[in-house]
């Protein structure tokens, strides 16, 4: 299995705002904080719908939160 | 470790235990006729029966167990839904499992074709519903551990 080629700022982007839980962000987003711990750690793909779903949890595009290879911005 | 690699730990020890268990108490109990009387036919039927009714109540009851030794010890909630991580795990615990249990039964048809007693069938048959309980529970593990 190992890591995913779709990365994410998911932790950076939790502490930015307001130091949201992992569980307070799966409560969001309606997956469990397991799930939110897989991402976060590059084990896994998120939907595109679940992807959508976070981004609008932070107010932000797409792009912003998920990104493809090695693109670090942010 | 989080609550579902902990819940697959316990799936896969609860397995062999539950297994390992019946199959000491159902071993003195093998009936001493002929390996195709009727008899004998009797005891692997009602071996498959049983089995599969104690594993079913055994598990729910460890499941329970385990729900509400967990709340204890880690003040936590389990998860009360499957979202899309978990059904992606559990499709491809399925499908390990089904692989390894259709291997088993082809295995057990070919012993019947090679002249084997049909004791050897049924035992290859529990044998590998054992080893593809046993698959999921691991496919689970490591695909909660690892990643998908």
């Amino acid at each position: 299995m190992g890591k995913s080629l779709v990365d994410n700022h998911i932790r950076k982007l939790r502490f930015t705002h307001d130091e949201m839980t992992q569980q307070q962000l799966a409560d969001k987003v309606g997956v469990t904080r397991q799930t939110i711990v897989a991402l976060e750690k590059g084990n896994y793909s998120p939907s595109l719908e679940l992807a959508f779903r976070i981004a609008h949890a932070f107010d932000l595009p797409l792009e912003e939160v998920f990104f493809y290879g090695d693109n670090t911005k942010l | 470790m989080t609550y579902q690699e902990k819940k697959s730990i316990v799936s896969l020890i609860s397995a062999i235990l539950i297994f390992g268990s019946f199959c000491l108490y159902m071993y003195p109990q093998h009936p001493q006729g002929g390996l195709e009387s009727i008899e004998t036919l009797r005891f692997w039927g009602s071996f498959v029966v049983v089995l599969t009714l104690v594993s079913i109540v055994a598990h729910i009851f460890i499941s329970i167990i385990f729900n509400i030794v967990f709340r204890i010890t880690t003040r936590e909630k389990e998860p009360t839904f499957a979202d899309e991580l978990d059904k992606l795990i559990d499709l491809k615990a399925n499908r390990n499992s089904f692989f390894v249990f259709v291997l088993g039964f082809l295995l057990a048809m070919g012993s019947l074709v090679v002249y084997q007693p049909s004791q050897v069938m049924f035992m290859i048959m529990i044998t590998s519903g054992f080893i593809s309980d046993v698959t999921g529970s691991v496919t689970k593990l490591y695909h909660y551990r690892r990643g998908v």
